[in-house]
C-alpha cells in the first residue's frame, strides 16, 4: 500500500493490552481445563457403574420411612431451625457494630474501617463447615457449636452488606438532626436507622434463608441438627430414613423461601 | 426506640410505635427461649473458652513437615481440579438449560420442566448432593465434580434464564426479520446482550465452586477437605491450622482473580 496516498486505519475494539490480557485469560482457562482433565484421578469403572449404583440407591431409599419422622426427625429438624435462627440473630448482634465501624461516613477513620473490613473478610472466607469443626473442638459436639458456626459465618455477610447500606444513606436527615442538637443515639435511631431499615430486614431474611440451608449439613461434622441424624442413618445404611430426612430438608427449604418472599413483600 | 424529650406543651416529635416495639420484644423472648431449648448455658460457654485456649495452643505452631506439606499440596491440587472441571461442565450445561428456561423465548412446555430441573439442583446443599454422588460413583474426585456441577447448574442456569428474560426483544425481532435461523437468532440477537452478565455469573460460580470443593472432601468426595477432616479427627490440630491457612490463601487468590476478570470485562 502506498503510504503517501492513503493512511491505512484499522479500528479495533480493544487496546493491545486488553487484547493480551484476554488472550492470557482464554489461554489460562483452556490450559486449566485440559490440565485438570488429564491429571484428575477418576476410576472409569466407577463411572460406568454409576447408573446401576444410582438405581440401587433409590431402590434402597424406597419405601420412605415415614413412621420414623415423629420419633427421630422432628426434634432434630426443630433443633436445626433453632440453630439457624439463633445463629442469625447472634450474627446480626455482632455484625452491627462491625458494620458501623466499616462504614466510612459513620466512622471517619481509615484504620478502624480497614480493621472492621478485615474482620468481615476473614469471617466470610472460612466456610461454615470449617467454623463448625473449630467450634466442635472448642465447645464439644452439639447445638452450641452449630449456632456459633452459623453466627461466625454470617457476621461477614451481614456486616458487609449492612456497612454498604449505611454508606449509601443520604446526609440530609442526619445534618438536620445534628443541627437540632440531637445526641448520637438519637441521630442513629432517627437519622440512619429509617434509611437502612428496609436493607437491614432484606439482609437479615436473606441470611436466615441461607442459614437454614447450611445448618442442615453442620451435623455432618457433629454440630447438631438434622445433619447428625442423617450421618447416623447413613453410617447404618438406613437409606429409607436418609430419604425421609432429605425430603424433610427439601420441604423446609421451600417453606423458608416462601416465608422469606412473603415477609419481604410485606415489609419492604 | 427512644423518644426525644421535648417541652411539656409540645407533643413528642416521634410517636412511639407499639407494634414495632412488641415485635422487638417477641424477638428477644424467642432468643431467650431458643437459647434454653438448645441447652446453651453461660457455664458451657465459659468452659468452651478455656477449651478454646487449649485448642489454639495445640494449633500453634502450624505443622510444616515435608511429607505433610506434600500431602496437602496434592489435596489442594485436586481441589482446584474439581473446581475447574465442575465449573467448566456446569457452565457448558447451564447455557442450553438456561436458554430453554427463558420464558420470553421458549414455549411453556419446555420452560416448565427446565425450571423444575433448576429448582431441584438448587434446593440441596452441595455437601448433601456430594453424599449422594459418593454413594453413586464411589469415593474420590468424580463425586465432587458431579456434585459441584449440579450446584453450578442450579445457580448459573437460573441467573442466566433471568438475564435472558430481561433482554430487549427488538434486536431479536430484527434478526428474525432477516430470516435468520434459530441458532443465528441466539448468537446475534440474544448472546451479545447477556454475555457480560454471563461472564460475571461464571466467575462468581468458579469462586463458589472453589470454596465448596475444599469442603466436599469431608464426605469423601475428593480434595483437601478429606485431608482436613482426617487431621481434625486425629486431633492433629497443628496440621489442621496449616491446611486452613492454605485454604484461606487459595480463596483470597481466587477472589483477586475474580476481580481481575471482572475489570477485564467491564
Amino acid at each position: 500500500m502506498d503510504a503517501a496516498s492513503s493512511v491505512h486505519r484499522e479500528w479495533l475494539r480493544y487496546t493491545p493490552r486488553q487484547r493480551r490480557a484476554r488472550f492470557a485469560l482464554y489461554f489460562g482457562l483452556v490450559f486449566a481445563i485440559v490440565a485438570s482433565l488429564r491429571t484428575v484421578q477418576i476410576i472409569p469403572e466407577f463411572l460406568y457403574d454409576a447408573p446401576e449404583q444410582m438405581a440401587d440407591l433409590f431402590k434402597r431409599m424406597w419405601p420412605i420411612a415415614w413412621a420414623y419422622y415423629p420419633g427421630g426427625v422432628h426434634d432434630a429438624l426443630i433443633e436445626t431451625l433453632h440453630i439457624a435462627t439463633l445463629g442469625t440473630i447472634l450474627a446480626i448482634i455482632m455484625a452491627l457494630p462491625l458494620g458501623l465501624l466499616a462504614a466510612n461516613n459513620i466512622t471517619p477513620n481509615a484504620w478502624l474501617n480497614t480493621f472492621a473490613r478485615l474482620m468481615l473478610v476473614s469471617s466470610r472466607s472460612v466456610n461454615s463447615l470449617v467454623w463448625a469443626l473449630l467450634f466442635v473442638a472448642i465447645f464439644g459436639p452439639g447445638a452450641l457449636a452449630g449456632t456459633m458456626a452459623i453466627a461466625f459465618r454470617s457476621i461477614g455477610f451481614v456486616g458487609k452488606l449492612f456497612g454498604e447500606a449505611l454508606e449509601e444513606t443520604r446526609p440530609g436527615p442526619i445534618e438536620a438532626l445534628k443541627a437540632a442538637g440531637a445526641p448520637w443515639p438519637s441521630i442513629f435511631i432517627m437519622g440512619y436507622w429509617p434509611q437502612v431499615e428496609p436493607a437491614f430486614w432484606a439482609i437479615a431474611l436473606f441470611r436466615w434463608d441461607i442459614s437454614v440451608r447450611e445448618s442442615a449439613v453442620l451435623g455432618l461434622v457433629g454440630a447438631g441438627g438434622i445433619g447428625m441424624a442423617i450421618n447416623a442413618a447413613m453410617d447404618l445404611f438406613q437409606w429409607e430414613r436418609v430419604a425421609l430426612m432429605l425430603l424433610t430438608i427439601f420441604a423446609v427449604v421451600i417453606v423458608a423461601e416462601v416465608v422469606v418472599t412473603y415477609i419481604r413483600k410485606k415489609i419492604i | 426506640m427512644s423518644t426525644i424529650q421535648t417541652a411539656q406543651a409540645r407533643p413528642p416529635a416521634f410517636l412511639p410505635n407499639w407494634p414495632t416495639r412488641l415485635a422487638w420484644l417477641a424477638l428477644a423472648a424467642y432468643t431467650v427461649y431458643a437459647t434454653s431449648i438448645l441447652n446453651i448455658t453461660w457455664d458451657r460457654f465459659v468452659l468452651g473458652l478455656g477449651n478454646g485456649v487449649t485448642f489454639i495452643g495445640r494449633m500453634l505452631p502450624p505443622d510444616t513437615a515435608a511429607d505433610k506439606m506434600a500431602l496437602m499440596a496434592r489435596g489442594l491440587y485436586e481441589t482446584v481440579e474439581i473446581a475447574v472441571i465442575a465449573s467448566a461442565l456446569g457452565i457448558l450445561l447451564s447455557l442450553p438449560i438456561g436458554l430453554f428456561a427463558a420464558r420470553n423465548l421458549m414455549p411453556a412446555w419446555i420452560t416448565w420442566p427446565m425450571r423444575l430441573l433448576i429448582a431441584l439442583c438448587r434446593s440441596f446443599h452441595q455437601v448433601i448432593i456430594a453424599i449422594l454422588f459418593v454413594k453413586a460413583v464411589g469415593f474420590g474426585a468424580l463425586a465432587g465434580i458431579l456434585a459441584l456441577t449440579v450446584a453450578s447448574i442450579g445457580f448459573i442456569a437460573k441467573l442466566f434464564a433471568e438475564a435472558i428474560e430481561e433482554i430487549s426483544l427488538k434486536q431479536v425481532e430484527a434478526i428474525r426479520a432477516t430470516g435468520a435461523p434459530f441458532m443465528n437468532v441466539i448468537t446475534y440477537g440474544v448472546m451479545p446482550q447477556v454475555l457480560t452478565r454471563f461472564v460475571g455469573f461464571a466467575t462468581y460460580q468458579f469462586d463458589s465452586n472453589l470454596r465448596n470443593s475444599t469442603m466436599v472432601g469431608i464426605v469423601g468426595a475428593g480434595g483437601i477437605g478429606g485431608t482436613m477432616f482426617a487431621a481434625f479427627q486425629k486431633f492433629d490440630y497443628d496440621y489442621l491450622l496449616t491446611i486452613l491457612i492454605a485454604i484461606i490463601a487459595l480463596i483470597m487468590l481466587s477472589e483477586a482473580l475474580q476481580n481481575w476478570i471482572k475489570k477485564l470485562y467491564q
